[in-house]
């Protein structure tokens, strides 16, 4: 499903200060799209607003040509799902019962889950590789099984739009990669339009089909990794010098950060630089086939 | 969600404790009274049942039947129905508002009701006593009208002060029930400083107790109570998206905020009830619905009824001790339920330390 954002103003409170100044973004169907930018510069509010839980103060997000906002949340449910990292797990339910929740969008409100909905939510499982831990307790799982399970949680809503909030977010680096993988090949494979907010911008580079990189409530870069992922778009909007080399085998763009502010250490003293000749830095392409041996 | 044996099994051996806490109940005491009498006398009472079965209470002195039946059916039968009802409620709504503000330390009186009640009663106890009200009726008939009042109130007034834009943010609702509480404490306290003769009347309501309470009370309390707990129940599925958290919540299709409207409405309705019949128990909402959740996991839809019968079986257990426990003098329940709840919940945190 497409998913049109245009033109959105949005601030917290009817007072508050404006958080998005006019951010447009468009996810085409079976898409993989990421939003980045630094702290504060509202990636999750943008999350927020797309998922239909923050109504914009202007302009408008369309689902298939359809205006969130003047859906119900139970038919918006039935069209987006989330992951997100707000929220701590404090009830020790069982992986399954987590799972079956998802289809809550599709049942009456008195009504309880049959037996289609538990084969759903099995397949979600299988789909994660979470399904040998339906009955364990979710709050003994370690943070990467988790992470599946909340996704599979997601997909048993047969959601047409998944948004993502950090699903990296405190996880080791072969979990990162793993999570990755499985969020791309939803998108690519079951035509899940897939909105993520990625902190890890190597990651971004590799996965996502279209970065979207905002800088202070405003899209700084829009486009394909390699166009976003430059070296001076990461100087304005992040304050930061870094090198972006390039994977050989797959034209996806690769950071390597320098230093933290453009006062120290100028251009071509680094001795860093030499590595970089031809725009391919050896050094990141090793980091990132480490990942994905993990 | 699939309904496992276990916790039908579980169900089961509750609604048995329930009755046999109240054979138990209806024959313990000073009177004499054995569970086979006053279980025939409450029997011969039932339509249809007690004309077609043989009790045999015509071989019993009739004075001495007379007596019986007073005592089983208007002095211990209501005081254990109300029992069962408010240690029901509370229960129920304290398992409810712990999954909805996901907050483990919720019970029903977090919202300011239990403050509220504490100050309708004890207006209702000392303008009685000033305006020479007691005499003409008995106190027990409008005092749970005053304390139902000031609850309601009190938590409609917290609701409208945590409010802003049509949102409710859960923990804002929490703080402002803490501090209205303490002020309408402080207003109660003032109170108690101007009693004078009334005050161990408004002392003995704040302990909380079931002595002395009649059918009418029953009637008060159990609408409010069997309605609220059904309902509550019947929300179950909705809980459980709630205890996930509100944006999760929301992401799988609750509608958040009203959600939250509907369940602090029953829930300070069912506690208002409860409270202004037998004043403030402590303990019971706080940890049955814990011990519950040990038993049968954290799903709303069997934990909130699994709740209601145990915090049933609890309250009528602890009142019954209240009452044997010093003949002829009784403690007030609040007493024995903080005293049994306290510790047990110690326990229970132990006991999970180490799990």
């Amino acid at each position: 499903m497409r998913v049109e954002v245009s033109d959105v103003r949005f601030g917290y409170g009817a007072s508050g200060p404006e958080v998005l100044h006019g951010v447009s973004l468009t996810g085409e169907s079976g898409t993989f799209c990421g939003v980045i930018g630094p702290n504060g510069s509202g990636k999750s509010t943008l999350l927020r607003v797309i998922g239909g839980v923050a109504r914009p103060w202007s302009g408008c997000v369309l689902l298939g040509g359809r205006d969130i906002s003047l859906m119900s949340p139970r038919q918006a449910a039935q069209l987006v799902a989330a992951v997100g990292t707000a929220e701590a797990v404090i009830f020790p339910f069982t992986v399954e019962e987590t799972v079956l929740m998802g289809r809550s969008p599709h049942l009456r409100f008195f009504a309880s889950e049959t037996a289609l909905d538990a084969a759903k939510a099995h397949e979600a499982m299988k789909r994660t590789g979470v399904a040998h831990l339906a009955g364990r307790r979710i709050t003994a799982l370690s943070s990467g099984e988790r992470q599946r399970v909340l996704i599979a949680r997601a997909l048993a809503q047969e959601p047409k739009v998944l948004l993502l909030d950090e699903p990296t977010a405190h996880l080791d680096v072969n979990f990162q990669v793993e999570i990755m993988e499985l969020v791309s090949a939803l998108a690519h494979e079951s035509g899940i339009t897939t909105i993520a907010v990625l902190h890890d911008l190597n990651l971004a580079g590799r996965y996502c089909d279209q970065i979207t990189m905002l800088s202070s409530g405003q899209v700084a870069a829009q486009g394909v990794p390699r166009e976003v992922l430059t070296e001076e778009h990461l100087l304005d909007v992040y304050g930061v010098r870094a090198i972006v080399g390039r994977r050989p085998e797959l034209d996806r763009p690769a950071v390597f950060v320098i230093s933290g502010s453009p006062r120290h250490g100028h251009g071509g003293h680094t001795g860093l630089d030499g590595h970089c000749e031809g725009g391919e830095f050896n050094g990141v392409d090793d980091i990132g086939r480490d990942g994905d041996a993990g | 969600m699939p309904r496992s044996r276990a916790l039908k099994t579980r169900v089961a051996f509750l609604v048995i404790a329930v009755l046999v806490v109240v054979g138990w109940a209806v024959s313990a005491g000073t009177a004499g009274i054995h569970t086979g009498l006053a279980l025939r006398i409450i029997i011969s009472r039932i339509p249809l049942l007690g004309r077609t079965l043989p009790l045999g209470l015509g071989s019993i002195d009739p004075d001495m039947l007379e007596s019986a039946e007073i005592i089983v059916l208007e002095v211990r039968l209501p005081r254990i129905v109300l029992g069962l009802l408010v240690g029901a409620g509370l229960a129920a709504t304290g398992a409810s508002f712990q999954g909805l503000f996901r907050n483990p330390l919720a019970d029903p009186y977090i919202i300011g009701a239990s403050s509220g009640a504490a100050l309708g009663a004890s207006i209702g106890i000392l303008s009685a006593g000033r305006a020479g009200l007691a005499a003409l009726s008995t106190p027990s008939s409008y005092i749970p009208i005053f304390a139902f009042i000031g609850a309601v109130i009190t938590v409609v007034f917290v609701y409208a002060l945590s409010t802003v834009d049509g949102h409710m943010p859960t923990d804002t609702f929490l703080l402002a029930g803490v501090v209205v509480g303490s002020f309408v404490w402080a207003m109660v306290s003032f109170l108690m400083v101007t009693a004078g003769e009334d005050l161990p009347k408004v002392v003995m309501w704040l302990m909380g107790s079931l002595s002395a309470k009649s059918w009418a009370h029953v009637r008060i309390t159990a609408p409010y109570v069997l309605a609220g707990v059904v309902a509550l129940t019947a929300l179950g599925r909705n809980f459980n998206l709630a205890a996930c958290g509100e944006e999760s919540a929301r992401y799988m299709g609750l509608d958040v905020e009203r959600f939250k409207k509907v369940v602090i409405a029953l829930g300070s309705l069912i506690t208002a009830a409860a409270v202004s019949s037998s004043g403030l128990i402590g303990f019971v909402g706080l940890v049955v619905p814990h011990v519950a959740r040990m038993l049968i996991g954290p799903d709303h839809r069997s934990l909130i009824p699994v709740s209601a019968l145990g915090g049933a079986v609890f309250m009528v257990t602890a009142d019954t001790l209240a009452r044997v426990i010093i003949p002829p003098r009784e403690v007030p329940v609040g007493v024995i339920t903080a005293m049994a709840g306290a510790p047990f919940f110690f326990y229970l945190l132990r006991l999970r330390k180490k799990g």
